[in-house]
Order: C-alpha cells, then sequence, then structure tokens
C-alpha cells in the first residue's frame, strides 16, 4: 500500500519558519482526537529548523536542516512503550496516543532525534502526527509542505518500493541511518549541513595593481586522489562543497598561464576559508 | 396622485412588511429588532407624504401619515427623490448627491439614525450565504494579511486553522514566461510570510485587549495623573463608560483649547483591507473629529524620496522608478544581478510574501551571476549564493563612487545613453575623477571607508559594466529599506541612481529590480488599493480623488485642523511645545521643500491624542523620546485603540479594544497598495482580489473600529454622517461594485467564494518594459498616470519630470532649493556618516555599528511579541529562563572578546537607550557590526518608562532622532553606534548621568 514520506531539500530551505508556525497553527488551540492533544502556545516545536553556520567572514555558508518526527518504520520510541501508548499506522504513520501515552514522560528521551516535546498541563509527550487527521479526510499533503515558499518540503505519497527507488535516484539520505530507526522523513542535499566546505580567493598583480584572479583552475586533492575541480569566479573566489573535515589532509593545485602554479595544502577539521592567496608571477 | 407619489407610499408601506417578514425568517435580524423601542419617521419635505414606523420588542408597526413626536425622522426633498432613493439598487451618485443637496436628511437621535438605517441596510444582505462548507464541517473563509491571503476554516465560531490560497482549474492558469529555451510557470497558489501563517495565533493572543480600560488614577473629572502612565494599571469598565470618556474629552478639548487640540496618530499597516484600514476608516473619523495630523515620513523611502527622486523624478513613486514587466525581461536578457542593501527573502517585498521567492529561484537555471552588497550575510545570499560583499554599514556610497570611477577611466558606461538622455554629467565626473577636490574617488580610496578590498570592487565595476545586470536595489528592488534608512540613506540611493543612468537604465536587460516587482499580470483591472481611501472621503490625504471617488461615490471628507505634527518629532511637539518638519508629498518634486512649523499659526498646541495601535516605541528612532512625552500632563488625555495590550497602549489613559480583520467584513486586492505604492501588486504570481469575511465574531466585546468611530461619532451626532448609515459588509459591497469585479463575477458568487483571480496577460499583450521608452528616447508607454501632466516640461509623455526631462547627474531642482547644502549638493557627494567610525568620540565608547532591518518575522508590530507562534522561532525571539529575548547578531569575535555566548544575555546600550537581548553569534557580519531587527512589539522596561533598561526589545529605544539632513525629514535608524556586554541585571541606563553631551554634539545640522 501506499504510505506518507517526507521529503525535504536542505538546498532549498532557507529558515522562514514557516513549516514551523504552519504545525502551530494546526495544533496550537486545536485537538484531534485519536490523534493528538492541542500543543502549547509556546515552547513546542514539533517541526523545528536546526541551523550550522559555517566558514568565516568573508567566506560563510548556512545551511538548515528541518527535522521532526521521522516516522521510523524502527521507531525507538515503540520500544518498551505501554501498550497502546503509541500506534505505527499501516500507512507509515507513528502516533501518540493522547489517551494511553499521558504522563509516560519517559518517552521523551527515547527519540535519538530530540523531536518528542512534553506538554507538561497535559502531562503528554507529543510529536508532529503528520497531519493524519488531514490525510484521512483527503488532504493530499501536509501543513508544512503546502506553505513551505521554496518547494523545498513535499509530501509523497508512495509504495516504500516506489519510495526506495526514489530515493537511490534522486540520492536521497536519511538522518541518522546509523540509528537504524528506518526514517520515513528524506533529505535531499543532506551534505550541505553535515559536511564542509573550503575556500579561498585569489590574487595576483596584473600590470603593477593587485586585481582578483578569474578563470584560474584549482584542483583538490585528497591526499593524492583528485577528487573535485573548479574554476575561480570573477573575484577570484573559489569553493568546495561536502568535504569530510575529520583532521583530512588536502592540497589544492591552482594553474593559470599568467602565473606561476600553486600549491596549498591544508587540514580540514571545519570547515575553512583559506583567504586571499596570492599568485606569483612566472618566473 | 402622481406615479412618484405613488411608488413612495407604496415604498414606505412595503417597508413595515419587509421589516417582520426578515424578522420571521432570519432569528438574528428578530434579535436586532428587539434592541430598540422608538418611532421613526420617513418623510417628505413638505410633510404631504409620510409613514411613522414604531419599533416595540421586536415588533414594526407602522401608520400613514405624520407623527408630531417621532424619535428620528428621514426626510426626502421630494416623493420622486424619495422613490428613487429608497430602492434596493440606489444610484450612489444620487445618493450621495442628495445628501449634499439638501434633498436627503435626518433628524433626531443620531445613534437611532444610525441603528434605524443600517437595519434597513441590513435587509439587503440578511441570508447571503458566504464562505465554502468543508467535507470536515469547517466552513472555509477568506481573508487578507500584510503577509499574504488566508483560507480560513472556521467551525462552531472558532479559527481551526489558515492557510495559502490553492487554486483550481476553476480560476484563472498562471503566466508562462518563455525565456533562453526554456518555460517557466509559478505554482497555482499564493505564499504567506512567516507573519501571516502566524496570523491565527496573534488573532487568540492572551495579550488580545478584550474589554474596554480605564487607568487606575485616571479621572477624567478629577486627578488625571498624567505622570502615571505607564505604571498605574487598568480597571475593565463598560464600552458606554469608555465612549463617553472619549467623547467627552473630545468635546471639551476642542471648547477649551480650540483648533488642532486633538492629535490622531495611526500606526502603518496593522491590519489589511480597503475599508477598515487606517487611510479609510481612521482617516474618516479623524476628519469627523477634527484632529491635527501626523505627518508621516516615508520611512521605507527616505534616500530615495529626498534623494534620487532629484534626478529622475517620479515623485508620485516617492522616489522609485516604474516596474513593468521587468520580470520577463530580466529572465530574457539580464546577466548579472547586484542586490544592493536588498534582502527580500526577509523583507518580503512590501507584503509580497514570498511570491517573487520562486522567480529568484529560477535565476539559478537562468546562469545569472549574484552579488549580494550588505554588510550582512542575508537570507537572500544564503538561499541563492553568490558574492558576498560587505562594506561598514552607512559607507555604500563611497563603494559606489569608486564603481563609477572605475567605469570613467575604463569607458564601461553607456556613453550614448549619458550624452542623448542626462544631463550634468560633466561636474559629476570631475567630482568622482577628483578634478574638482583633488580626491579621486579610486577603489583604493574607497576601501578606507567602506573596508572593502579595492580590488573586488575593481573586479565588480569590471563585470558589471560589461554585463547585462539588474540592480535589485533594497527590499523591493527600486528602492526601500536597508541603506536608505541611514545617515548616509541620500548619498546611497543617489549614488545607485547616478550608477543606473551610467548603464542606461531601461535598455534590455539593464534595470532596476531583484524580481520582487515587474510579474505580467493584469494591472488594467480596476480595483483599488488601500491608498485610495476607501469610505474615508478624504479628498486631500489620499488617492480618493482621482482613484475611487468618480467610482465610489460618497461623502466627502476634510480635515480642517491645518496643524501637522512630524511623527519623528511629536515628543518634541508635546514635551517642548514647537518643532519643525519636511512633508511628504508626492505630487511634485518640489513638494518635500515646503518646511512647516509646530504649532501651526492660530492653532493649539496638542492636549490630547487619539493613537490607534501602538506601535512607536518599538517603530520610530530614540524612542524613549515617545514615552517620556505620555508621562506629562501636556498631554491632558490619551486614548488608544488598540488590538492588543501591547507597546505604547500602555500608556493610555482609555483603552478601546478592537478586534482584527478575521472578525471584521473587508474587501481587497492583495499587494494592491494603490497612491503612492501604484502596482505593488505585480509582486503577486497571481492577481487575486478577496473578499475579507467577517469569520468570527469579534472576541470578547471587542469591535471592529468602524462600529467604535461610529459609536464615538454618534455621541457628537456624527455617526450618520461617519458611516453613511450603512453597515460594514454596506461598503464591501459599495467597494466590490465601484471595481471591474461585477463584469466578471457576481456579487453572491464572490461573496460565497471569497476570491477571484484576475488573468495573467497573455505574451503578446504584456506591459511594455519599465524606462524602455526612456532608453530608446519614445513617448512613455507604461500604465502609469505620472508625472502629472503639468510636469512635463516639453512635450507631455516625453521625458522625465525633472525640470530637463533628462536623468540629471546635477539635479536642477536641488540646485533652486539650496546650491549650497553641504548634506544634499546638486551633484551627488560623499560625506562620511553623522555616526560612525568617522565620528571618533562617540565611536571610542561605542565600537560597534549597528544595524536594524526590518524583522524577517514580524510585520511592524505584528505578530511579534503576544504569545505570538513566532516566540518559539529563535531567530526571532529567544527563551531565557521563560521571558523571551529579542535576538542581537553579534560577530563571533566580537562576542568573544566581550565573553559572550550564543543565546547569552546582553546589554545592548548607547547613551540613548539600553535594550536586553539575546546573543546570537555568528560569522554572517564583518567585526565592528551588530545586528537586530527593529520594531518590537514589547517595550518592557524594567524602572521607570523611559529612563531604564527595555528588556522587551525595543532596539529603537538606541537609534538617533536625528534627521538624515538638516533639511528633510528622515530616520536614519541604521546609522547607530552602540556597546553590548553581558547583562549584569542591572536596570539602570548606562552613561545616562552625562547623556546627552556627546549624544547632542554634532547635532547643530539638525533643524528645530
Amino acid at each position: 500500500m501506499k504510505k506518507w514520506n517526507l521529503v525535504i531539500d536542505v538546498a532549498k530551505c532557507f529558515n522562514c519558519n514557516c513549516c514551523t508556525l504552519a504545525v502551530h497553527d494546526e495544533y496550537s488551540g486545536n485537538s484531534f482526537p485519536g490523534y493528538t492533544e492541542e500543543m502549547p502556545r509556546l515552547g513546542h516545536r514539533w517541526f523545528e529548523i536546526r541551523q550550522r553556520e559555517q566558514g568565516e567572514f568573508p567566506v560563510v555558508d548556512v545551511a538548515y536542516l528541518p527535522v521532526t518526527c521521522n516516522h521510523c518504520d524502527e521507531p525507538s520510541c515503540m520500544k518498551g512503550a505501554p501498550e497502546g501508548a503509541i500506534n505505527k499506522r499501516a500507512d507509515g504513520i507513528v502516533i501518540f496516543d493522547p489517551v494511553h501515552s499521558k504522563g509516560h514522560e519517559e518517552l521523551v528521551k527515547s527519540c535519538p532525534y530530540g523531536m518528542i516535546w512534553w506538554n507538561e498541563e497535559k502531562q503528554l509527550p507529543q510529536t508532529w502526527p503528520f497531519d493524519a487527521h488531514l490525510l484521512d479526510q483527503g488532504w493530499k499533503e501536509t501543513r508544512a509542505s503546502q506553505v513551505c515558499p521554496t518547494g523545498a518540503i513535499r509530501t509523497v505519497h508512495a509504495e516504500d518500493e516506489e519510495m526506495q527507488r526514489r530515493a537511490r535516484e534522486e540520492d536521497l539520505q536519511v538522518l541518522h541511518p546509523e540509528f537504524g530507526n528506518k526514517p520515513r522523513i528524506y533529505y535531499k542535499n543532506i551534505d550541505r549541513y553535515f559536511k564542509c566546505f573550503v575556500a579561498g580567493t585569489l590574487e595576483g598583480t596584473l600590470e603593477g595593481t593587485v586585481e582578483c584572479i578569474q578563470g584560474a583552475r584549482v584542483v583538490l586533492f585528497r591526499d593524492t586522489e583528485r577528487i573535485a575541480e573548479t574554476e575561480s569566479d570573477t573575484f577570484g573566489d573559489f569553493r568546495f562543497r561536502g568535504l569530510e573535515a575529520k583532521g583530512t589532509s588536502y592540497r589544492i593545485e591552482i594553474s593559470d598561464p599568467r602565473f606561476a602554479s600553486n600549491s596549498v595544502p591544508f587540514t580540514l577539521t571545519k570547515s575553512r576559508y583559506l583567504g586571499a592567496i596570492a599568485l606569483e608571477p612566472k618566473a | 396622485m402622481s406615479l412618484a407619489t405613488t411608488k413612495l407610499s407604496v415604498m414606505l408601506y412595503g417597508l413595515t412588511h419587509a421589516l417582520n417578514f426578515q424578522a420571521r425568517r432570519f432569528p438574528e435580524f428578530a434579535d436586532r429588532l428587539k434592541e430598540k423601542n422608538f418611532t421613526a419617521q420617513i418623510a417628505t419635505a413638505d410633510k404631504s407624504i409620510g409613514r411613522h414606523y414604531s419599533f416595540r420588542d421586536g415588533r414594526v408597526g407602522s401608520s400613514s401619515g405624520i407623527d408630531p413626536r417621532p424619535d428620528i425622522t428621514i426626510t426626502v426633498a421630494s416623493a420622486e427623490i424619495g422613490a428613487r432613493l429608497f430602492v434596493p439598487w440606489v444610484d450612489q451618485l444620487e445618493r450621495t448627491e442628495a445628501m449634499k443637496n439638501f434633498q436627503f436628511g435626518a433628524d433626531g437621535s443620531d445613534e437611532l439614525i444610525v441603528w434605524f438605517t443600517q437595519t434597513v441596510q441590513q435587509m439587503l444582505t440578511l441570508g447571503d450565504e458566504y464562505g465554502m462548507p468543508m467535507a470536515d464541517g469547517t466552513r472555509r473563509f477568506v481573508t487578507n494579511t500584510n503577509g499574504g491571503p488566508l483560507f480560513v476554516y472556521v467551525k462552531d465560531g472558532k479559527v481551526v486553522r489558515a492557510t495559502p490560497l490553492e487554486f483550481t482549474d476553476e480560476d484563472a492558469p498562471a503566466w508562462t514566461i518563455n525565456a533562453r529555451g526554456r518555460n517557466f510557470t509559478p505554482p497555482h497558489k499564493t505564499t504567506l510570510s512567516p507573519h501571516g501563517v502566524s496570523a491565527k495565533s496573534a488573532l487568540y493572543s492572551p495579550d488580545r485587549l478584550l474589554y474596554p480600560m480605564k487607568r487606575v488614577d485616571f479621572d477624567p473629572h478629577g486627578e488625571r495623573n498624567c505622570q502615571n502612565r505607564g505604571v498605574s494599571g487598568y480597571e475593565r469598565i463598560s464600552w458606554d463608560e469608555a465612549l463617553d470618556i472619549v467623547a467627552g474629552e473630545i468635546k471639551r478639548v476642542k471648547t477649551q483649547h480650540g483648533q488642532g487640540a486633538i492629535l490622531g496618530n495611526h500606526g502603518s499597516h496593522h491590519m489589511w483591507g480597503n475599508i477598515g484600514y487606517y487611510i479609510s476608516a481612521a482617516y474618516k473619523f479623524f476628519n469627523t473629529i477634527g484632529a491635527s495630523r501626523v505627518m508621516h515620513n516615508p520611512d521605507s523611502w527616505e534616500g530615495w524620496y529626498w534623494g534620487a527622486m532629484h534626478h529622475f523624478g517620479y515623485s508620485m513613486r516617492l522616489g522609485q522608478v516604474e516596474i513593468y514587466n521587468t520580470v520577463e525581461d530580466c529572465m530574457k536578457e539580464c546577466e548579472m544581478m547586484v542586490f544592493w542593501s536588498a534582502d527580500p527573502e526577509c523583507t518580503n517585498g512590501s507584503y509580497g510574501a514570498f511570491e517573487a521567492t520562486v522567480r529568484r529561484q529560477w535565476l539559478k537555471d537562468l546562469k545569472i551571476e549574484l552579488v549580494h552588497i550588505d554588510p550582512y550575510y542575508n537570507h537572500t545570499a544564503a538561499l541563492l549564493g553568490g558574492k558576498w560583499i560587505a562594506p561598514k554599514p552607512d559607507s555604500d556610497p563611497a563603494l559606489a563612487l569608486a564603481i563609477a570611477h572605475v567605469w570613467m577611466t575604463e569607458g564601461l558606461y553607456d556613453k550614448k545613453f549619458v550624452a542623448e538622455r542626462c544631463i550634468g554629467f560633466e561636474p559629476w565626473r570631475d567630482y568622482v575623477l577628483g578634478k574638482d577636490d583633488g580626491v579621486p574617488k579610486t577603489p583604493e580610496w574607497q576601501e578606507a571607508e567602506t573596508g572593502v578590498p579595492a580590488k573586488d570592487v575593481r573586479a565588480l565595476a569590471r563585470r558589471w559594466g560589461s554585463k547585462k545586470t539588474y540592480l535589485g536595489a533594497g527590499g523591493v528592488g527600486n528602492g526601500h529599506g536597508g541603506a536608505c534608512r541611514a545617515a548616509n540613506g541620500i548619498q546611497f540611493a543617489r549614488a545607485l541612481a547616478c550608477l543606473m543612468a551610467m548603464q542606461g537604465m531601461g535598455r534590455p536587460g539593464v534595470n532596476y529590480g531583484h524580481l520582487q516587482f515587474g510579474g505580467p499580470i493584469d494591472v488594467r483591472f480596476y480595483f483599488p488599493g488601500y491608498a485610495e481611501g476607501g469610505l474615508s472621503g478624504d479628498i486631500q490625504n489620499t488617492g480618493m480623488p482621482i482613484s475611487l471617488y468618480p467610482r465610489m461615490p460618497q461623502l466627502p471628507s476634510y480635515g480642517t485642523s491645518g496643524q501637522k505634527v512630524p511623527r519623528l518629532r511629536i515628543p518634541e511637539a508635546i514635551l517642548e511645545g514647537k518643532t519643525e518638519g519636511y512633508p511628504w508629498s508626492g505630487f511634485t518634486i518640489e513638494g518635500q521643500f515646503a518646511k512647516f512649523s509646530y504649532p501651526a499659526p492660530g492653532h493649539s498646541p496638542v492636549k490630547m491624542l487619539y493613537k490607534y495601535g501602538g506601535a512607536s516605541i518599538g517603530t520610530m528612532t530614540e524612542t524613549n523620546r515617545y514615552v517620556k512625552a505620555y508621562r506629562t500632563d501636556k498631554l491632558e488625555f490619551v486614548v488608544n485603540q488598540s488590538i492588543w495590550f501591547e507597546g505604547e497602549a500602555k500608556f493610555a489613559d482609555v483603552l478601546l479594544p478592537a478586534c482584527t480583520q478575521f472578525e471584521r467584513w473587508d474587501i481587497s486586492d492583495v499587494c494592491n497598495a494603490g497612491g503612492y505604492g501604484l502596482h505593488y501588486q505585480t509582486q503577486m504570481n497571481h492577481r487575486v482580489i478577496v473578499l475579507q469575511h467577517k469569520c468570527i465574531e469579534p472576541l470578547g466585546e471587542s469591535k471592529s473600529d468602524i462600529r467604535i468611530f461610529t459609536e464615538i461619532c454618534s455621541r457628537l451626532g456624527l455617526g450618520t454622517y461617519f458611516c453613511e448609515g450603512m453597515n460594514e459588509l454596506d461598503w464591501v459591497k459599495r467597494l466590490f461594485e465601484a471595481s471591474d469585479l461585477p463584469k466578471v463575477i457576481s456579487w453572491k458568487q464572490f461573496l460565497k467564494k471569497g476570491y477571484y483571480v484576475v488573468p495573467p496577460l497573455e505574451e503578446g499583450a504584456r506591459d511594455p518594459v519599465a524606462l524602455r521608452w526612456f532608453y530608446e528616447g519614445r513617448k512613455k508607454d507604461v500604465p502609469e498616470a505620472s508625472p502629472l501632466p503639468a510636469d512635463y516640461s516639453e512635450q507631455f509623455m516625453m521625458g522625465l519630470q525633472t525640470q530637463s526631462g533628462k536623468f540629471e547627474f546635477e539635479c536642477s531642482s536641488l540646485k533652486h532649493f539650496d546650491p549650497d547644502d553641504p548634506e544634499r549638493p546638486p551633484i551627488f557627494k560623499y560625506r562620511p556618516s553623522w555616526e560612525g567610525p568617522q565620528t571618533k568620540e562617540l565611536y571610542e565608547r561605542y565600537p560597534l555599528q549597528l544595524i536594524s532591518p526590518h524583522s524577517r518575522f514580524s510585520y511592524h508590530t505584528v505578530a511579534d511579541g503576544k504569545q505570538c507562534s513566532t516566540n518559539n522561532i529563535s531567530e526571532h525571539r529567544v527563551c531565557v529562563d521563560g521571558y523571551y529575548y529579542w535576538v542581537i547578531r553579534v560577530n563571533a569575535q566580537d562576542a568573544s572578546a566581550r565573553g559572550i555566548k550564543h543565546h547569552d544575555l546582553v546589554k545592548v546600550y548607547n547613551d540613548r537607550g539600553a535594550v536586553v537581548c539575546a546573543a546570537h553569534v555568528t560569522n554572517r557580519l564583518p567585526r565592528g557590526v551588530a545586528h537586530s531587527y527593529e520594531s518590537s512589539a514589547v517595550y518592557d522596561p524594567l524602572g521607570e518608562p523611559g529612563n531604564s533598561v527595555d528588556r522587551g526589545g525595543c532596539i529603537n529605544n538606541l537609534t538617533s532622532k536625528r534627521s538624515i539632513a538638516a533639511k528633510v525629514l528622515a530616520m536614519a535608524p541604521n546609522s547607530c553606534l552602540v556597546q553590548v556586554e553581558l547583562w549584569d541585571g542591572s536596570t539602570t541606563l548606562a552613561g545616562s548621568a552625562g547623556a546627552s553631551a556627546t549624544a547632542d554634539a554634532g547635532r547643530e545640522a539638525m533643524p528645530s
């Protein structure tokens, strides 16, 4: 049968928080018996945008990661949960039963993604129930994807096989696959959040003046392996994204017919701006 | 007996039965009839025909003939006129003319006249179905906000949810632009800003004012205790008591002090609509009771209005150029886009939500190179990528001069355009090249001012000069916000105007914009914008006489007080009793030169303030001034009509609870500002006109603004004049009928469905591209009726509004006004900011330049604070120990040097005030620059109001009241030096002892 999934494109998320607010609009002040009790006005983010800023002035990169209940196929929260407190529906949606989960604050810690929220007033652990009450009435998508202005969030109703094929073809990832929870929330361009970049700026003296060097070839090596190549832009800037930064050794080689070749070795423990790299005249 | 006599007699007879019949059909109408017991009479002037109606406990009876003592009488001059006016399909022009010409009038209790006429009117709309029933038992209504239109789902009198509009196959389809071999079509729906998505949370905010209130120690007949405003607390009173106090104070102040003693002050844009909006209902009200006018400054335009306008005109757009069809031109022709002080993904244009975002996402597909010039690595840059250039705040004009220098020395500009369509280039060129002052404005020269490497400026200038480039200036692309709201704002806008002239503005692929404005929708379909004045009848200060009056005749209104108070100088007006200003006037370039003084000759100083909303402390400059102005008996009475208990509403003597747009009727065209904001709808991917349904009843005892105004007016005998005896829905219907909508959709259909999508223009029929006519030396061909005919110097529709009809590098208007003004000379020259690194003494004490753009998640003070859902967004407010603090962004090295960690509470301060914020530590700013949004709705002084630390987040406590220049009146919040330190919990102002010695130094240039 068709099941529900979300596909979130990290490259298209720009932290407008319309998803967070639409989820608040749906659940704050409304209870949907059988699905969820109402969300507190303040303090809960059933859809939460996390942000990671990398680099330093003047080269920075900001990535945003919308995180919510992953509606896992192997949900950690269900293991050891009291009977009936959490239900996995046939269509993939995980529902925290607003009656049977009452009082079970310990469930909050069971989510490795930190997306179970404790409602102090109602003594309820709460999560985003995938707008199941709306989908059950015939809605085709979730409030979050409906309101997303960039198309970063999409609701996908598909057979598991089809979803898996799509994940392969579009290089979709899930959050922390190593947890083994089999989330139903997929991410595109997730490297923008988790991986690092290196950038630099090429300058050189032309006709007696320091200028930005455009069009130089910049090749990136990891150890000896050539892994990427780019060209410096109008401002002499170049950037490589999606890099591992676990003390990894890299080297860039810069070539431009007007200047002597240059090689810059560096290690990455986090994203780095190498600053201005002055190219020397050819010997 | 004439036919007319018979007709009128039958009508009057029929009215009795109609009233009783409708009461039998509609219980709510039956209830209404039970509200009053009285006798109404309708008669001809000669009393030859008459009928009197008795309303008794919900039953209506009537008798022919004249009653000797009716409570109210409606009089028509003759049977003929009566027969024409008492039909449901009455011609509004004839009705208005009859009222104006003493052929149709009323006498007796004003309250009863309003009740009677509204009751009769109401019969016409009873039973009309509105909203669409949904399968889940909700009913779907429509409304509109500053952040986009909403579908509003209601069940059992409660708003369940509010979503964007999603269109169906029955609605007009989206447009398609073919560019570079590809077709681009936007989604068939609307978007919402964060504050649009959070509208329901604001509606149901626990901080809603639900009852009229009175300050506990305020007694209008005894001790007023004005000094306690802001501290004394409130008690609930009845509407009657509240309205009696307010009406009584209006009468007292007018009789005791005379013309001008009441000041009417509204905020900008707290709700949306054409009928209940401030430019409609509040304007009519202030004109009706007689109030001095608060003269707003063109707050979002500043530098463009006071500066750029002198180069190219466009006074009717307040110094921003025309916008037509630039989306298609850009997508087809442009090679590079420079966003300069432009963050449309934060500010959403003007009411444009994220409509243009999808279009900007296409920039990548079109391979258009992007540059972002902004001290902050803004949200547009973060989403779209491209080169980030970060000049120090307020130094942008120097950067622009260096670009011009490169173009001049390397020949990278449109010499033909400069020669044929411009004048005054030579003196400016000589200045840029340093021939007149010995200082060539080279990339190296600017580096000292801006901190931007010279090589970057050269690279930018060369690219820009050799590629077809769109300049996305400010939040809407042709101006607005950011650097134009700074000490050098005039210079900034002038500089950018000169750059665009050098590149031949209007050339294919060369224009203003960043795809925010200029979409290919149909702007010729008539529906008014809010600035057209709605029901205001205001023929002075709205677009009414030009745009709406011929379509929607109504009783005109005119403010008789000739007194104006500059909004930025309200505190001085109150506390010092005199001040001066320069006007916001768009009809001509010269309108802004007419300096005015307060008090106006022969007028009383302001003694009573009627405030509408509570935004001043968050949105004006150096706003502890406003707090102090409230706490004085020079203001004898303050009434605030507000939706929420927030901001300066807490300084009123009487609070009148207003409701939101969810709780009243209105009608509007999404994004259509009208007036000076002509054709702002072109931000929309789909032009949508919406019936703003009354989705729910007003919460608590709150009432619509119109109803509050009507009830006050009735106490002055002016209610009938104010509302013309109409209900709000009647006015909505009148506006519907005044528009082009009846040609395409029936009232009943529109009322039910709630929206209409105006079909977009076919590809061949789209508007001409902005400025192309000027570039090519042709007659103006875009659909805007400005400049006014007399402002063409030679041939009508040929050339710009300037004296020469050309782009003027050397401005004729400034030469006439004051050729020796060092702040605004005829050619644009650079002067360092009056508050920045160059003001060394101040900079030593306050070494951080604070910029404060419009907020991303709230709009002015809408959707901030008051326990709105936006509180949950940690980029907006951060919860520390249960309190939601405003955010300030601090460079990581600056933070580290001060021992500040992410989300630590910090005190941001200077001589003008101190605000506690949560620090957001970032590398998105260069060292020495801090960033915090303006417009906090919360003002929460920790000690004496106006003289203590604010932990609500009113960053404008810190900004300078100084005007951009002496001979204008313009705000410069983005020129603000501060210090930031970890907050030690203290509540007193630092440096307040010697306060203003330093802050006031160098202010000799201020007006007044």
